[in-house]
């Protein structure tokens, strides 16, 4: 019976109903798209180095995140192939820079060079192009993101861009490989990404290692460690971890998207509280005649945090509704939302949470109820 | 002698507390006897409201004890007041206060669902008291769609839906045309006749005078001996 009173409660003034369900349903969507973007900064940030299939990251000192690489020289390579536990190390160059399109534009990249031969950090997720040792492998051939493929210039498999004056042509096309700093990702050969960079043969920016079957990564790790100095040896964890704070804690962006998050939860709970305030306080009368009737006050809550459960529910509906619309149709652009179901039904809990908060003003309300004053 | 279903004796109450305090009640000793109609009426100000509020357990005297049935309410917490009027009491209200949102039918089972009744169970029994009341052709209305005296009788089915051995009734006919606040007395009378309850009801309405088997008088707080009106018909009803 509760359940009917809370319902119809809700329902029976449409006008304040709608405005419930808007604002359970705005600070759904809000709280939806900030941490769907959040979760999206977390996985782009690490992205290269989550999908390199190495165990540790050997890296100069200080490097603050994968995009920031400062350079290695290649014989810590050589070194970490004789630490027992490494079953393979091999180079991987990391360089900012620029792309000219045919138009002219100039456009900033990150070049990765990897060894065509590499079983490590090459570009994923294919799907246009010749395999990525075979698209590595060719004298001028690169391969981009079709995420950016608008944004360097380029129409389709075949079409040639520059990058530092050097040209290149674009022979296979990744799909989903996004990039938190808007510098889109250009997969080619170490060599020539070397020689676009001008840079010494023994230069690269990171050595990737694969532990050996029976061992430790992080025993392993401590052993290269031990083994050089002026490196840090990182579990891919750590260097992904290290990189997302270094972009969403250090530059605030991640503090800013958390924030936003807050706030709509707070606005909803200011919503929903005023809503059902003002619902609460139409009825106190008959609320008074459940208390006069002798229904225990529990019996008033029920109804309260059914009502503001019920809104959650709906309002919670059409949020993920309109949040499923947006991931479906910014899937494509380089900055989208990710919402997986755990953080969708993460969303709806905290959302019921928010709408039960939301009701400890009315329910303090109700604690007042004098069924004295229905006499009156 | 017939044993009353709850007796009061010294009912003393005060607003406020030290020398501000007023004494609204002031030694009231009152019987209420199964199966009668009895009008607690007085001027403004007298006490008679304070007096119905004690009486229904909704307010606890400053000085004083009630029982109900034999059984002393003195001592019990407010959960237990509570319970108490679940199973002992029926109130009808001047503005009825039924749920706006709600079917007659639903607001009758609201009192059925505070009993714990099932919810088919209660449906039923709803319809039932909904037809004794003569409204047995508007179980779905809402109460937008009724007239006053329609409302009322909800009301009384709702207050009846426990089967209380008092009901306690505040102006009932305050809001009713002469023909409405009739049924509405003689549809009082005959639930105090036909099933022994007691109905206490709280008027300043002399239309409503020959229903009573029982007219007590408050002026100051104090029941005092007052002869009829000579206008009004009393004992048309009798406790039986």
């Amino acid at each position: 019976m509760t359940l009917l009173i809370a319902w119809r409660n809700l329902v029976h003034d449409r006008i304040r109903f709608a405005i419930t369900l808007t604002g359970i349903a705005f600070s759904t969507i809000l709280m939806g798209i900030q941490l769907g973007m959040l979760l999206n900064f977390v996985h782009t940030i690490s992205t290269v180095v989550d999908h390199a299939g190495a165990d540790l990251w050997i890296t100069a000192e200080g490097v603050p995140s994968v995009d920031l690489a400062t350079p290695l020289q290649e014989r810590r390579r050589f070194q970490a192939m004789s630490v027992e536990g490494v079953a393979a190390a091999e180079p991987y160059m990391l360089h900012f820079g620029f792309l000219k399109r045919p138009d002219g534009v100039r456009q900033i990249v990150i070049v990765i060079g990897i060894d065509p031969d590499a079983t490590m950090g090459l570009p994923f997720a294919m799907v246009e192009g010749p395999s990525a040792k075979e698209a590595l492998a060719e004298p001028d051939g690169a391969v981009i993101d079709r995420l950016y493929a608008d944004k360097l210039g380029i129409r389709t498999l075949g079409e040639t861009v520059e990058i530092n004056s050097h040209r290149i042509r674009v022979v296979g096309f990744t799909d989903g490989i996004r990039t938190f700093t808007q510098a889109p990702y250009v997969f080619m050969s170490l060599a020539k990404a070397r020689s676009f960079f001008y840079a010494p043969d023994n230069d690269i920016a990171y050595v990737l290692v694969r532990v050996a079957e029976g061992h430790k990564p992080e025993a392993v790790a401590e052993a290269l460690a031990a083994r050089m100095s002026e490196v840090e040896v990182l579990t891919a964890g750590q260097l992904a971890w290290r990189s997302q704070y270094y972009w969403l804690v250090t530059t605030g962006a991640g503090i800013t998207l958390v924030s936003s998050t807050l706030l709509a939860l707070l606005v909803g709970v200011v919503i929903v509280a005023q809503t059902l305030y003002a619902s609460t306080m139409d009825r106190l009368p008959e609320y008074a005649v459940i208390r006069a009737m002798g229904g225990p006050r529990s019996y008033l809550y029920r109804i309260i945090v059914q009502q503001a459960v019920l809104g959650g529910v709906f309002g919670a509906a059409i949020g993920l509704a309109v949040i499923a619309v947006v991931v479906v149709f910014t899937r494509h652009l380089s900055s989208a939302p990710e919402v997986p179901l755990w953080l969708a039904f993460g969303i709806v809990v905290a959302t019921m949470l928010m709408c039960v908060a939301a009701s400890i003003g009315s329910i303090g309300k109700v604690m007042t109820v004098d069924p004295v004053k229905v006499f009156r | 002698m017939m044993q009353p279903i709850l007796s009061a004796r010294g009912l003393v109450h005060n607003f406020g507390e030290g020398p501000s305090a007023v004494q609204v009640l002031k030694n009231i000793d009152i019987d209420i006897l199964p199966g009668e109609v009895l009008l607690l009426v007085g001027p403004s100000g007298s006490g008679k409201t304070t007096l119905v509020h004690i009486l229904g357990h909704l307010l606890r005297p400053t000085a004083g004890k009630i029982t109900i049935c034999g059984k002393s309410t003195e001592t019990l917490d407010e959960d237990r007041l509570a319970e108490l009027r679940l199973q002992h009491f029926g109130f009808i209200f001047q503005a009825h206060n039924l749920f706006p949102m709600l079917t007659a039918t639903e607001n009758v089972m609201v009192a059925l669902d505070l009993m714990g009744v099932e919810k088919d169970v209660a449906r039923v029994r709803a319809h039932e008291l909904l037809g004794s009341v003569g409204l047995g052709h508007r179980i779905d209305a809402f109460p937008s769609e009724l007239s006053i005296g329609q409302k009322q009788r909800v009301a009384i089915a709702r207050a009846l839906a426990a089967d209380p051995e008092i009901l306690i009734a505040d102006e009932p006919t305050a809001a009713l045309d002469s023909e409405n606040g009739l049924k509405a007395m003689e549809l009082l009378q005959a639930l105090a006749r036909n099933s022994r309850r007691a109905v206490v009801i709280v008027t300043h309405d002399f239309r409503i005078f020959q229903f009573a088997n029982r007219v007590l008088h408050l002026e100051d707080g104090r029941i005092v001996d007052k002869p009829p009106e000579s206008s009004h018909s009393f004992g048309a009803g009798s406790a039986s």
